[in-house]
Formats: structure tokens, C-alpha cells, sequence
């Protein structure tokens, strides 16, 4: 997979099949991007189970913490990472020590470890680096389009107005893919330099 | 689903609008709301800690606006775009979020009058100074810069002259310097440059000109690149610093590549004010859907004239950048290969004198303030647009006093161009 820029399809596809995350580094400070995103997450119908070993004991939004991945004790669709590059690899290794296996790792806006992603991507899990799944959700439901965000998402379909704890279609035609986005082609030229 | 890359005119009729989710609606609604009901109080405190999608109040969001900012967005490249009341507001709004007081940004020296006064005066009061450069000389932006500079502004298609500028060398010493470049993009529209394709960070637009095209609302808008790493160094607080206005939320590492036009909409739109009416926005996207159709016909107009006028012996000079001979034809050709625009300018051999009998003859083109009307218009900048400069700056940002303006219109060009020999042969 290319972590540069990936295709509309693979992050639909993603999305679409997962049903449950367990979220590595979900803080309960509401003013933290993994708060929000595992709020939407949570109203748009996924089984969400916060996952850091600071807060065994409370939960959140009514989902107990859990300290590690192995505590979880039942199999997770996805793992999705709230940690910095340079904590990524232990949350990996962790993860491929599963049974089953989970079917995404997830790292968030600002984290990319590609040996972490190559080691999961070799037994066959997939990878997205430095994207969030909020935004990606919003942007390919076009639920975002209310913040003059850019879903790059066209439909002539008429969809339902959102309510809590409702799934969004996310098949909507793709303006993406063919040359590489500025932003894209910015990601990359930085994660070089880093 | 095929990741397939829709073209322009597909994008100017579709990107941003969908059918109405409760009625059905083709056509996007207007949503002459001040304010939306929230669900409960979760949602309401959800929705002001910028944690949910939607909307609250029409000087923050509202629904016919969104559809006008994500079709610009999508218009231009960019990852998010925020509308404002005008083109003037989209400027105090993006520099709120770039500059502290004390702080420098670079401008070019040719640009729009108003905009010239704004960053002279207005700007001047909030502790933001303008230092000028030469956009036909990339080295004076190099030299201009220092450690206070925060931003590069510059014009694709320059008001009055319709010169074209460098952008993508622009857009090296903005690279260098670590600053975000900024381009109005008015005269030019994404339909002929895109400026983010040749290394914008920002772009502005002052919508009430060809985007909505028809002379007849006000807006400006914001487009977000999200090309440009807000982080470093600290030399952006409003986008890299906990903000106290939301409970400690560091907006790019909250909003990622679209965090720029966040910022501009819940630090500089919330706090300022320049909100956009829905209303206006539904005209300016009706305007948009036909942006392609008409800023041709502008274009093959224009070029038209611009022959026309060069070959006139009342003319002393045209300066058109469609015309083979002028001296931004060949950035013409690399930046807007489909037209050079429609609005330049040509000086009459009759000096300042002619120059005023000239609009007073004139029966189809309206003597206005304004430009990118489906109407053809013409002005004397030096008197009216450019007045506030005085007689050196005037030449300088190419308004001397004899020099006339046209915006060209979508008339039939046979009747712009009789119109301009019985006013100049008279």
C-alpha cells in the first residue's frame, strides 16, 4: 500500500467492514482529538472499547477502559492508534500477538511508523498512517461538508438526515485518485524530511 | 465505487450540493435561518466544543454557505474553504489568523486598489505592516524578507493591468522563507489558474466578480490548501497553541490539513463577523454552476477587443496578456493556457481628456466599480478605484492617469467593439 495518499476504495472498504475498535490512547479530557473521535465513532454505531492503562477502572461515555490490547478478551475488527510515531511499534507488536488477528491497524493524524506498518501488513492486516477515522467517515459520508470541508465525494442521491447512532452510506462517487493531492504531495515531502 | 477524477464543469454544478435530506430539493436551499435547534444539551455542548459536525449559528455555519464553501474548495483543489462577506473580509480574516501585532507579510506592489489601502492603512492600525515587492521581480520578495514575516500575498491576475504573475517562483521564496503563500485569485478564477497547482498555501477570492458573475451579491471566500505545516516553531499560535476560546484545543493537531480554514472560521468569522448571507450564497452558486460557459466567453471577448483596440489609432497602448505581444504573454501561456482573463487596461493617445470622453460616450459599457459582470464595464481607474494613491504609486501599480479599464462582458462581441469606435471616432 501506498501511505502516501490512499484510494477512496480502501478507506471505504475499511469502514464499511469494521464493527468494532478498540481505541490505544483514548483520553477522557474532552478537549482531545481521540475523545472526539471515539464520540463520533461511538454515535455512528461502532463498538468502541477505549484501551489506557491511566484510567483502568472509569470509563468512558459508558465503555470501561481496559489497560492493554490482550485485556480486551474477545476478537477486534480494528485498532486505531492515539499515540505518537515513536510509540507506535510496541502498540504494533502488541497487536500482531493477538488471536485472532485484527483486520486494520489505524494510526492517527500526525503518526506514521512505516517498519510498523510493514511488519502488519505482512501478515496480511491493513494499514492507514496519519489519517483519522472521524474525519475520514465524515468526509466519505459528506457529513463534513458542514464545516465547508472539501468531501471530494459528489451524489445525486437523496440521503437521510443523520441522527444519533445511525450508519451513513459511504458509497458516494469519488472525486479522488488520479494525480496526487497538494496536501497529499505536502504529507509526503514532509514525512521525508522527518 | 471507481476513484474517477470528474471534470471541471462537473464539479462547478455538483461538488457541495446534494438533494435537500428532508424535502428532497434539487436545488440547494436557502436556509434563511439566524440559528439551529440542538438535539439535546449534549449535542449543544458537542457542537460548540467543536467536537460534532453541524450547525448552530449562521455567523459561525449554515447549510447554503457549506454548499458554496465545498464547491469552491473542490474548484480550486484545495481541502476545506470558508465564505465570508466579501473579498476585503476574506483578507482581514486570513491575516488574523497569520499575524501578531508587529508582524510583517510581503505584497505585491500591482494589485487591486482597495486591497492596496487596506494593507496600507487599515492594517497598518492593527500592528500588521505591509513591505511591498515587485511581482515582476521574484528577487524583491527575497530581499523583503525578514524574521517578523508571516505571509507572501500576491495576485495570479493583476487588477487593473491583467498581468500575470509568477506564482510558482513566488511560491519558492515563500517555501524558503517558511511562510504561507497567499493568492487572490479573483480576476483569474480556478476555471483559468489554479493557483494551489503551482504551490499556494492559501487562496482568496472576492466571490462577488466572476465566480457568481453576474453583478449582483457581495461574498468573498477562503480556500485552505492544507499544504502548509502550521507547527513549527511556534510561529503560528492561533493554529499550533492550546486556544483558550476552546477550552485548550490545538487546531491543527485537532483538524489536521484542513486546520487553517477552521481557524479562519471559529477564530476569525466567530470573533469578527463578517458573515456571509445565505441568500447571497444562493446566487453566487447559481452563478458558479456556469462559471466554465461564461469565463470563455470573457476570455474569447476580451482577446477580441484587445486586437481590436491595438490596432485602433487612437490607442497608444494596450496592455493585454492575451495579446502575443505583451509582455506577460508567455506567463499567459504557462499559467492560463484557456484565456488571459477579461479585464486590462489601454491608454489613449487624447491622455487623461480623452480617457473621460471615452466613458462619457460609451452606450453599452457601464461606467462602474466593479468588475466580472456578465455586463461589459469600464472605469478610469486613476480618478475612481486607484485614486488613493498618489501619482508615482498610480503608475507603479499600472493606473496612470491615462490608462481606462475594462471588465469585458458576455455580450456579443460585435456590439462591445461598434460600441468602442463610435465612442473613440466621436
Amino acid at each position: 500500500m501506498n501511505h502516501d495518499a490512499y484510494p477512496d476504495n480502501y478507506i471505504r472498504g475499511i469502514l464499511n467492514s469494521v464493527k468494532s475498535i478498540a481505541m490505544v490512547g483514548a483520553s477522557p479530557a474532552n478537549v482531545r482529538p481521540s475523545y472526539f473521535a471515539f464520540k463520533y465513532l461511538a454515535q455512528r454505531g461502532y463498538d468502541m472499547i477505549p484501551v489506557n492503562p491511566g484510567h483502568v477502572g472509569k470509563d468512558l461515555l459508558g465503555q470501561p477502559f481496559v489497560a492493554s490490547l490482550c485485556d480486551i478478551g474477545r476478537p477486534i475488527d480494528m485498532i486505531d492508534i492515539f499515540r505518537n510515531s515513536s510509540h507506535i511499534m510496541p502498540v504494533v507488536e502488541e497487536a500482531l500477538a493477538l488471536d485472532p488477528l485484527p483486520k486494520v491497524i489505524w494510526m492517527q493524524l500526525g503518526a506514521r511508523d512505516d517498519a510498523a506498518a510493514e511488519k502488519a501488513e505482512a501478515v496480511g492486516i491493513k494499514v492507514v498512517m496519519n489519517r483519522c477515522p472521524k474525519i475520514e467517515y465524515g468526509r466519505l459520508s459528506s457529513e463534513i461538508s458542514w464545516m465547508g470541508v472539501n468531501s471530494r465525494t459528489l451524489s445525486s442521491k437523496r440521503a437521510p438526515a443523520p441522527t444519533q447512532g445511525m450508519r451513513l452510506s459511504l458509497n458516494r462517487m469519488s472525486v479522488g485518485g488520479g494525480d496526487t493531492a497538494a496536501s497529499d504531495r505536502a504529507a509526503k515531502n514532509k514525512s521525508e524530511q522527518s | 465505487m471507481s476513484d474517477r477524477l470528474p471534470g471541471f464543469s462537473t464539479l462547478a454544478v455538483h461538488a457541495g450540493a446534494q438533494p435537500d435530506p428532508t424535502t428532497g430539493a434539487r436545488a440547494t436551499p436557502i436556509y434563511q435561518t439566524t440559528s439551529f435547534v440542538f438535539n439535546d444539551a449534549d449535542h449543544a455542548a458537542s457542537l460548540f466544543g467543536l467536537q460534532a459536525f453541524g450547525n448552530i449559528y449562521t455567523r459561525i455555519g449554515n447549510p447554503t454557505n457549506a454548499v458554496l464553501e465545498e464547491r469552491v474548495a473542490a474548484l480550486e483543489g484545495g481541502t476545506a474553504a470558508l465564505a465570508v462577506a466579501s473579498g476585503h473580509a476574506a483578507q482581514v480574516v486570513v491575516l488574523q489568523q497569520l499575524l501578531q501585532p508587529g508582524d510583517e507579510f510581503i505584497a505585491a506592489r500591482k494589485l487591486y486598489g482597495g486591497s492596496i489601502n487596506q494593507f496600507t492603512h487599515a492594517f497598518k492600525s492593527f500592528g500588521w505592516n505591509v513591505v511591498w515587492a515587485d511581482p515582476d521581480d521574484t528577487a524583491s520578495f527575497e530581499r523583503a524578507v525578514t524574521p517578523r514575516t508571516k505571509a507572501i500575498f500576491i495576485e495570479s491576475i493583476a487588477n487593473p493591468g491583467g498581468s500575470i504573475t509568477d506564482i510558482e517562483a513566488i511560491s519558492t521564496v515563500a517555501r524558503k522563507a517558511s511562510v504561507p503563500l497567499i493568492v487572490d485569485n479573483t480576476l483569474a478564477s480556478p476555471y483559468l489558474i489554479r493557483p494551489i497547482d503551482h504551490g499556494a498555501d492559501i487562496v482568496v477570492h472576492s466571490l462577488t466578480k466572476f465566480l457568481g458573475g453576474h453583478g449582483n451579491s457581495l461574498g468573498g471566500i477562503i480556500v485552505d490548501a492544507g499544504t502548509f505545516d502550521w507547527s513549527t516553531g511556534g510561529k503560528y499560535p492561533m493554529l499550533s497553541e492550546p486556544r483558550p476560546e476552546y477550552h485548550g484545543i490545538r487546531l491543527q493537531e485537532t483538524f489536521g490539513n484542513f486546520a487553517f480554514a477552521i481557524a479562519c472560521r471559529v477564530l476569525g468569522l466567530r470573533d469578527l463577523g463578517p458573515a456571509l448571507s445565505p441568500f447571497n450564497a444562493f446566487l453566487i452558486l447559481t452563478g458558479i454552476e456556469t462559471l466554465p460557459l461564461r469565463m470563455q466567453k470573457h476570455c474569447d471577448n476580451a482577446k477580441a477587443i484587445a486586437e481590436f483596440l491595438a490596432s485602433h489609432p487612437a490607442v497608444a497602448s494596450v496592455s493585454y496578456a492575451g495579446l502575443a505581444s505583451d509582455k506577460y504573454n508567455q506567463l499567459a501561456r504557462k499559467y492560463a493556457p484557456k484565456g488571459a482573463g477579461a479585464v486590462f487596461t489601454f491608454s489613449l493617445k487624447g491622455g487623461y481628456d480623452a480617457g473621460v470622453s471615452l466613458v462619457e460616450k460609451l452606450q453599452l459599457f457601464s461606467h462602474l466599480a466593479n468588475v466580472g459582470d456578465t455586463r461589459s464595464l469600464v472605469i478610469h481607474p486613476a480618478s475612481t478605484t486607484h485614486s488613493q494613491l498618489d501619482d508615482a504609486a498610480k503608475i507603479r501599480s499600472g493606473a496612470g492617469p491615462d490608462v481606462v479599464r475594462l471588465s469585458i462582458g458576455i455580450e456579443d462581441k460585435e456590439d462591445l467593439i461598434a460600441d468602442l469606435e463610435q465612442a473613440l471616432s466621436a
